[in-house]
This record gives C-alpha cells, sequence and structure tokens, in this order.
C-alpha cells in the first residue's frame, strides 16, 4: 500500500507529521506493510494535511485529515470521511495548467528515478547537445520573463552574461522570498527541488558559470534541509560536480540562508548579503550580470524563473510561449492567500481576470464576509478593488491599473478591513526593513507612519502630504522597497478614500 | 533580559572550530554567524573581534553586519522563542488579535523576555504559510492557523 502525505510547511504547519507518525503506527498495529511517501502539496491548503493512496485506477485524495481519519484510510476507502476522490479529478486541479510545477506533489521530490520518470532532465540533456548561445536563444524565444516580480525577459540577462568576457561567472537563485502572500517558491524547493537544480545547471552551460548559489530565507526550513538533500542527490548522480552528465561542462551548487532582512529579495543587497556584507542596495548600474556576485558577471533569477526552464528546453520555446496573453507569455504560480475559502497555489496561463481567480478559483472569503481589497504583488503591491475586478492578470494589464502583479501573491482582505491601517502598515514595514541606503525610503517611511497617524487623528493637511510624500520616495529610490511602498499606500487612498475620511469627518 | 554568559576558553575553541569549518568559502561571514548564533544560542559580543580578524575585515564592519540582520541575537533568548506572523495575509485572518492576546498573556511586548526566561515573543514577516493563517513559529516549528487557544496550549507547553 502506497500512501502519500506532504512534508510542505504548510502541510506540515497543519499537523502532517503527526498524521505521519499515526499512520506508520496505524500500519504496524495492524500488520500492513506500507510506503510512506512524504511528498509536495498539490497546493489545495485548505484540504492539507491531504494524504494520497496510489490504487489502480490512480490516486486517491482524502483531507483535511485529523488524527481521528487516519484508522478509516486502513478499511474501506470509498466510505472514508474525508474522501475527496481522485486528486487529478478534482476542480482545483483540472482547471491548471501545471508546467513549472508538473511534478510538484506527485513524485517523491527526492527519487531522482521518480523525478526522470515524470520526464525529469530531458531539459538539461537536449541543453547539453545545444551550443550555450542556442540555450540562451531558446529561453529568449519562450518570452519567459523574471517571475520574482520585476519582468525582465530572461533570456536577455542570459545573453549579457553569456557574452561578458570573465574568469568566472555565477547562477544565483534568488529564493528569498519574503513578500506576504507568496509561497511559490518555497512549495517547489520543497515539492520539487531537483528541477531548481536542473533549472539552475541549464543556465549555467548556457552563460558559461560553473557555480550556482540558492539565497533562500531561515524562515523556510524544510525547504532548506529539502535543497540541500537534493544538491547531494544530483552531485551523487553526476548531475552537479566536473562533468554534468558526463559532458565537459562544469557545474556545481549550494545553499545560502539568509537572516531575516526583507530587503534582501532585491538582487542586489542580496548579492552584497551572499558576499557576507550587509545588505545594503547597489546602485545600478553596473548591472549584476556584468558585475554581480564578488563583481564577476552573474545571473540573478528567481526560483520560479530557474524551475521554469527545464520544461521550456524539452518541450521547445514555442509550446510554452504560446500560453498567455499579449506580453506575458507562458503560466505563472498564483498563490491565493489571506482570507480565502479556497487558498493556495494554482498555475495558470496568463490572462485570468482577478474577479475570476478570486470569486471563482477561490471562492471568495473564508469569513463568508464580502471581499473588500486584494493586494497583488505582496506589501509592495497595490490594492485592488473589487470595481478593478475585470483586470486581466498580466504584467502590462496591472500595470495600466498602478498595480503589479510581481510575484503573483493575492492577498484577499474582507469588507472589515481598514485600508487606513493597511497603508500605515506598509509604511511601518518598510521603516523596519529599508536597509538605510536612501533617505526617502529610510527617513520617509517613519515620516509615512507619523503623517498617517496624523490623518487617522483627524488632520485634514496630513492627506495631501502623504501623497507628496509617496512621490518623493517613488522617485527618490534606488530599490523597490522605498519605491514601491507608495503602491499599496497610494491605492488605498485612491480606491477607499472614506477609510481616510471617517474619522476625520466624526473629528469635525 | 537574561544575563550574556561568560564566553571563555571553551566558547573560544568552539568558535575556532566554526571558523575552521568555513575556511576559503565565498562570503563567509553569515554562515559563520548562523553558526555561531546556533552554537551558542546568540552572538557573543566577544565573538565578534576574532572573527573580524579571522576574515580580515572590521570589529565595526563585523558588528555592521551582525546588527543589520533581524536574525542575529546580542542576548540569549528565552526557552521558547514564539515568533507571530504580522504581514498582510495572516493580519487579514486574524493576526494583529492574536498578537495582542500574545502580549497581553505574557506580558511583554515584541522583542522581549519574560522574566522567568520562559518566552521570547518576536515578530515575523511571512513564513509562507499565507493560505493558512496566522502563522508562528514557535521554536522552530511550523504552526498554521493559529488561534488563541492553539496559541494558549503552546504557551502552557512553556512554561
Amino acid at each position: 500500500m502506497k500512501i502519500y502525505l506532504p512534508l510542505d510547511s504548510a502541510a506540515v504547519a497543519l499537523g502532517a507529521d503527526e498524521i505521519a507518525e499515526a499512520i506508520t503506527a496505524e500500519a504496524q498495529k495492524r500488520g500492513v506493510s506500507i510506503t510512506l511517501i512524504r511528498n509536495g502539496s498539490r497546493g489545495m491548503v485548505w484540504l492539507e494535511p491531504m494524504a494520497e493512496v496510489a490504487t489502480e485506477d490512480g490516486r486517491l485524495a482524502f483531507g483535511p485529515m485529523t488524527l481521528e481519519d487516519v484508522p478509516a484510510l486502513f478499511d474501506d476507502l470509498a466510505a472514508h470521511p474525508k474522501a475527496l476522490g481522485l486528486t487529478d479529478e478534482l476542480d482545483w486541479m483540472r482547471r491548471q495548467t501545471r508546467l513549472t510545477f508538473a511534478r510538484c506533489g506527485v513524485i517523491d521530490p527526492l527519487s531522482l528515478h521518480d523525478y526522470e520518470l515524470h520526464h525529469g532532465l530531458k531539459g538539461l540533456k537536449r541543453a547539453l547537445a545545444m551550443a550555450p548561445a542556442a540555450i540562451v536563444q531558446e529561453v529568449t524565444d519562450s518570452g519567459l520573463r523574471g517571475r520574482g516580480g520585476a519582468g525582465f525577459p530572461t533570456g536577455i540577462k542570459w545573453k549579457t552574461v553569456h557574452d561578458a568576457k570573465a574568469s568566472q561567472k555565477y547562477i544565483v537563485c534568488n529564493a528569498d522570498e519574503g513578500d506576504s502572500a507568496t509561497f511559490a517558491d518555497r512549495m517547489l524547493m520543497e515539492g520539487d527541488p531537483l528541477t531548481l537544480v536542473e533549472g539552475m545547471a541549464i543556465a549555467g552551460i548556457a552563460v558559461g558559470a560553473t557555480k550556482g548559489y540558492i539565497y533562500t530565507r531561515s524562515e523556510y526550513p524544510i525547504a532548506i534541509t529539502q535543497m540541500q538533500k537534493a544538491i547531494q542527490v544530483a552531485r551523487a548522480a553526476g548531475i552537479l560536480g566536473p562533468r554534468v552528465l558526463d559532458s565537459d561542462y562544469a557545474f556545481d551548487m549550494e545553499v545560502r540562508v539568509g537572516a531575516g532582512a526583507y530587503v534582501c529579495g532585491e538582487e542586489t543587497s542580496l548579492l552584497n548579503s551572499l558576499e557576507g556584507k550587509r545588505g545594503v542596495v547597489r546602485a545600478k548600474p553596473p548591472l549584476p550580470a556584468l558585475q554581480g556576485f564578488m563583481g564577476k558577471p552573474t545571473v540573478v533569477n528567481n526560483v520560479i524563473s530557474l524551475a521554469s526552464v527545464p520544461v521550456i528546453l524539452e518541450r521547445g520555446a514555442a509550446f510554452y510561449k504560446n500560453f498567455g496573453m499579449g506580453r506575458s507569455h507562458g503560466t505563472m504560480a498564483l498563490q491565493i492567500a489571506g482570507n480565502v475559502k479556497f487558498g493556495g497555489l494554482f498555475e495558470t496561463a496568463f490572462g485570468l481576470s482577478l474577479g475570476e481567480i478570486v470569486n471563482e478559483i477561490a471562492g471568495g472569503t473564508a469569513s463568508g464576509r464580502p471581499v473588500k481589497a486584494v493586494q497583488v504583488g505582496g506589501p509592495l503591491g497595490a490594492w485592488f478593488p473589487t470595481s478593478l475586478f475585470d483586470t486581466p492578470f498580466t504584467y502590462e494589464d496591472f500595470a495600466a491599473k498602478d498595480g503589479l502583479i510581481g510575484h503573483a501573491g493575492l492577498t484577499i482582505a474582507d469588507d472589515r478591513t481598514d485600508m487606513l491601517k493597511m497603508a500605515r502598515f506598509a509604511m511601518e514595514f518598510c521603516a523596519i526593513e529599508s536597509c538605510g541606503k536612501c533617505t526617502p525610503c529610510r527617513i520617509g517611511a517613519v515620516r509615512g507612519v507619523e503623517t498617517l497617524d496624523r490623518v487617522a487623528a483627524g488632520d485634514p493637511s496630513a492627506l495631501p502630504l502623504v501623497a507628496d510624500l509617496c512621490n518623493t520616495m517613488k522617485s527618490g529610490s534606488l530599490c523597490a522597497l522605498g519605491g514601491f511602498t507608495p503602491y499599496p499606500v497610494m491605492s488605498a487612498l485612491t480606491h477607499f478614500p472614506d477609510d481616510f475620511a471617517t474619522t476625520r469627518a466624526a473629528a469635525e | 533580559m537574561s544575563a550574556t554568559p561568560e564566553f571563555g576558553d571553551a566558547g573560544l575553541e568552539t568558535l575556532h572550530e566554526i571558523l575552521n569549518a568555513h575556511r576559503g568559502m565565498e562570503g563567509a561571514l553569515l554562515p559563520i554567524l548562523h553558526a555561531v548564533q546556533e552554537a551558542f544560542g546568540h552572538v557573543p559580543q566577544e565573538a565578534l573581534p576574532v572573527i573580524a580578524k579571522d576574515l580580515n575585515i572590521t570589529r565595526a564592519e563585523a558588528h555592521g553586519v551582525m546588527s543589520f540582520y533581524h536574525d542575529f541575537r546580542e542576548n540569549p533568548a528565552g526557552r521558547t522563542v514564539l515568533k507571530l506572523c504580522r504581514a498582510e495575509a495572516c493580519q487579514s485572518v486574524g493576526a494583529d488579535a492574536l498578537a495582542d492576546h500574545a502580549r497581553g498573556k505574557l506580558g511583554i511586548d515584541w522583542h522581549e523576555t519574560t522574566a522567568d526566561g520562559a518566552v521570547t515573543l518576536e515578530p515575523i514577516f511571512c513564513l509562507g504559510l499565507c493560505a493558512c493563517g496566522p502563522a508562528a513559529m514557535v521554536n522552530g516549528k511550523l504552526v498554521g492557523r493559529t488561534d488563541a487557544a492553539k496559541l494558549d496550549r503552546i504557551l502552557e507547553g512553556a512554561r
């Protein structure tokens, strides 16, 4: 009997480890021989911990599992109180286009055998038979853009590093996923870490880099362990090392762990942190592609960008490019979070409307109350009111509405949310996390908190100051922390003016 | 706040083992500071000049790096470190009220340790558990959908 139970952080936070122990104990008690595989999550967080039992017809899902539900896994499965049916037939799964997350939750994350059985290493093998410049071209042709948030064409970044002459080049994976409402990087590293290894190896071969670093977060203990184990597996199998899959290319990598600084998700402060320095933002130019880690040409890509490379190389640029809408090609791993009925990871082609995502896929709020606002793109993203729910999910359409899709995290908030408070929090967060390099960010965020407190206290002269301050931060900061904090603040002010006026009206 | 214990010769020996283990590594300072905190529970001030000398950087640089990052602490923490997520997704499901409950129950504010040295309360900005918040981390263990009752049980166990 083969049982799957996720080791994903969300499943573990909801009791998966205890369920796993109970399953093992129950099997022993009954004298049943089982194989318990700790896989990644399928992304249906509201069903976690979700167990799966392999049957002749496919994998049957059960969840959310409690300790009381464990014994029934060994009885008539159809009568199990938490039976959900075949996993692949669940509505949430059927509606997705899983390219980057095709294996996540399906395979044993650290089994190379499973990995290859599900098309793993095909991309790398094809890349090894191509000229490096042709690999770069393939990635450019796929239309892949940086999934970390900036949306910069990945192939163009690779070409710059490819064309640079240097004794040493690096691939740095930005796995410093600090945005609230985002967890795609974490899920991929936990559930299918070999895909990231493969993507980084392809990147290394394409641009001539022999060393890679994954810079991730101390807040992600399970992802760290999984990545370290996957690297060992890859090294033992000759995927990493002096001769990648017996080729003439060398590539190896290691995991580095940050120390709780949000700003290190910005690529230049990440590089400083990786070098053992304070995570202070660097001015660009020079571009990291030319002078990055240790001053050498460096590809800095997000986890999802790099993890999308194997499927692009395996299936071809045209296959990937055909998904999506406008200039937003391929798929995006939506992370649906906050006060939401059906929260989790949903990979789909660009182009769904925000309303479809929030109302149809996510099922509205968990509280059952009306949705008030959705923050798209993390703490530096704009709050969208329901009146903008027709906005298609693409880089350009969100930019046109003074927002951004960022790393595709969505925080859903119900009608009890005070938008003035959320605007104040954005400033407070910026003040806490500012690296201190740029005055508009370092001082401006502190003044922002104070000024919004004056608004809350009913001072009518404070509102124009907030707008003015946001303008200064936006144009006077080197990176997105100071530069984008105005997005949540100004969107809250623009779309929810009543929340900024009630206290004032009451005071008058 | 708990008193900082003596560093001593044993501490120095451990520190040198850590430094040796990281020799030749590119950008070794963060991994070293993580290892020191893992070994001592905090980063003893006496360790910084030794680390600085070993890496051929100034003591000010070493201090600057250590103090930049939220994770590194100068003093030992309580026996249980309770981290509560304060970010937007958790706020949307009641993280603020949960934090108020924790602060009231413990009688301490963020970054403080109870007088008996049992619990340190720290804010954290995102554990990637945004679809099952409010999220918490208790001595490294992840907790999802944390409510007041769950928190009380955790704190009960920490006494």
